[in-house]
């Protein structure tokens, strides 16, 4: 599970796709995961570093991060 | 030991901690979490109005803390504002009275017949408007005067005839059948009446409400009328309409105002019979936004003002001399009660359905929220959240696939746990709720003094079985 190489992200959640010309919001935790996964971290460690950091139940977390990948997926920003 | 929690501009939570020997320690704890979320920018396609996002919370009702209230009370649970209810009654009353010299509300019974919800309009000066033999019971019950009672509806029996009957309640006859079932009480009883005839007509609104009553157009109200003045076991006392409910036309009611004019100036002609009153019904508007609307109903729907300028214009300028200008009656129910209600409600979960919308689902749905089936209610974070916000589609807790809250708001990112409050649910939920799948929760008044009162106990297992009863073999 890798972010596709062509995406462009900047620190403030905004998303580019040139390939297709979508472009996406997301919020700050969902740059800090997409900046992990460009670094080829696992989603199993992504989700460590994030319980280490936010105040949530761990299940919960695993659960929208599961989620959050998933819609990355739908909208073509991971392979 | 005592411990306080701070919280930067970052949102990381600091706790100053204070140690055995009095020194005071700075604890880093964890940031505020908040769901990843992604959502796809559609450049272009922005609804001209934008996009109205129900994020302010709502953390308290009069002065009563929400959470406190769902602490104590369970979730979810219906609030009522006793003063608002009051303000309501009062700017109503005022808002005719500076038009029209003799005004009375009636309170529709069937709006919210909760004991106490009716006692605090009985308090005001409401007469009770009632649509059953039930509803008649519960007004008596209520103390209301049998003479103050106006008795509406297609469906009394001969008992609740004779009842009404002999209490000079104000009788609305709804149809031919009704009216020979009075005339024939009453001569077998000796009885008189007081009667006024319901009246259905065209006031340019679809659909034409020409179901209950006598129709105005074909002369069938006027033969009513006839019939009624020309016994002598009955005594006409008033002419009564109702074009319609959640009317959004005042120009309707002129039309309904100057129909039951020409009907009670047309008695006064050939009958030498003055009527006493004219009763115009309900039917206006609360703030809520109908299904389908293109805009929210708080910049849509007409001030009452506007229906009472319409209504009283008519009637004012129709040609009675002062002394014998009607009673004017008003039966108004979901305009002075609608946003005098609250449902406070748990998100259960949350979910993603299948074609990518977010789904979150509420521990209340249509059988205790009704009129979900025809408003788009307002529905406000009852928490401070994060600002961002996401479209949604809300369920409520029914294993059914219609028990749709909301098809689709805009609300902040809502999880588990989350509390939220549904707006202007005071009118027919607490009458039309259903004891389906849940049990119905408790209702509780906030009184003008702020304390709380339950008013209706939330239902058990006990309460829902005591009608039933088992067959010996099935025992």
């Amino acid at each position: 599970m890798r972010v596709r190489k062509n995406i462009a992200a900047n620190e403030e959640g905004f998303l580019f796709n040139p390939t297709t010309g979508d472009s996406f919001s997301t919020n700050s935790i969902g740059v800090e995961i997409i900046s992990l996964l460009k670094k080829d971290i696992s989603l199993r460690d992504i989700v460590d570093e994030l319980y280490e950091k936010y105040d949530v139940d761990r299940a919960l977390l695993e659960r929208d991060v599961e989620d959050f990948s998933l819609q990355l997926k739908e909208f073509s920003i991971l392979e | 030991m005592c411990i306080l929690p701070l919280l930067n501009n970052q949102g990381i939570l600091k706790k100053l901690k204070l140690n055995e020997k009095n020194e005071l320690n700075l604890i880093m704890e964890k940031q505020r979490y908040e769901r990843p979320f992604i959502v796809k920018l559609n450049a272009g396609l922005m609804n001209k109005f934008g996009t109205r996002a129900e994020n302010q919370p709502v953390t308290h009702i009069e002065s009563v803390s929400i959470k406190g209230l769902l602490k104590e009370f369970g979730s979810p649970l219906f609030v009522i504002s006793e003063q608002k209810i009051r303000r309501n009654y009062q700017n109503a009353l005022r808002i005719f009275k500076t038009r029209y010299p003799k005004i009375q509300f009636a309170w529709s019974y069937k709006t919210n017949y909760m004991n106490a919800v009716c006692r605090i309009f009985h308090q005001e000066g409401s007469w009770a408007e009632v649509v059953s033999g039930f509803e008649y019971d519960k007004a008596i019950g209520n103390g209301v005067p049998g003479n103050k009672i106006i008795f509406n509806g297609p469906d009394k029996s001969d008992n609740d005839l004779i009842k009404a009957a002999s209490n000079q309640s104000l009788i609305h006859i709804d149809h031919y059948d009704e009216l020979y079932s009075l005339i024939r009480l009453s001569e077998e009883r000796n009885l008189k009446p007081r009667v006024a005839i319901r009246v259905n007509m065209d006031t340019g609104i679809y659909p034409k409400w020409d179901r209950f009553g006598f129709n105005f157009e074909n002369g069938q109200a006027w033969n009513a009328l006839t019939r009624i003045l020309s016994n002598s076991h009955l005594e006409l006392v008033g002419i009564h309409c109702h074009i319609g409910t959640f009317m959004l036309s005042p120009e309707a009611y002129k039309i309904a105002a100057r129909n039951l004019c020409e009907l009670a100036w047309s008695a006064k002609e050939r009958f030498g019979i003055m009527i006493q009153y004219i009763d115009l019904g309900g039917g206006f508007p609360s703030i809520n936004t109908l299904k389908g609307a293109y805009l929210p109903g708080s910049d849509t729907v007409p001030s009452l003002d506007q229906f009472a300028d319409a209504i009283t214009d008519v009637i004012l300028g129709y040609g009675f001399k002062q002394d014998e200008l009607p009673l004017l009656i008003l039966e108004s129910g979901r305009a002075l009660i609608d946003d005098a209600g609250y449902l406070l409600g748990t998100v259960l979960a949350t979910k993603r359905l299948s074609d990518g919308r977010r789904a979150t689902i509420m521990d209340f749905g249509l059988n205790s929220l009704f009129t979900s089936l025809w408003y788009e209610h307002k529905i406000s974070p009852a928490q401070k959240m994060s600002d961002q916000t996401e479209e949604m589609i809300m369920f409520g807790p029914l294993c059914m696939n219609i028990d749709i809250v909301r098809e689709s708001i805009t609300m902040p990112m809502l999880q588990k746990g989350d509390q939220v409050v549904v707006h202007s649910v005071g009118a027919y939920n607490m009458t039309q709720w259903m004891q389906f799948i849940t049990l119905r929760p408790n209702i509780v008044l906030i009184d003008t003094e702020n304390n709380t009162h339950i008013i209706r106990k939330a239902e058990n297992l006990a309460y829902l079985e005591q009608l039933e009863q088992l067959p010996e073999h099935l025992k």
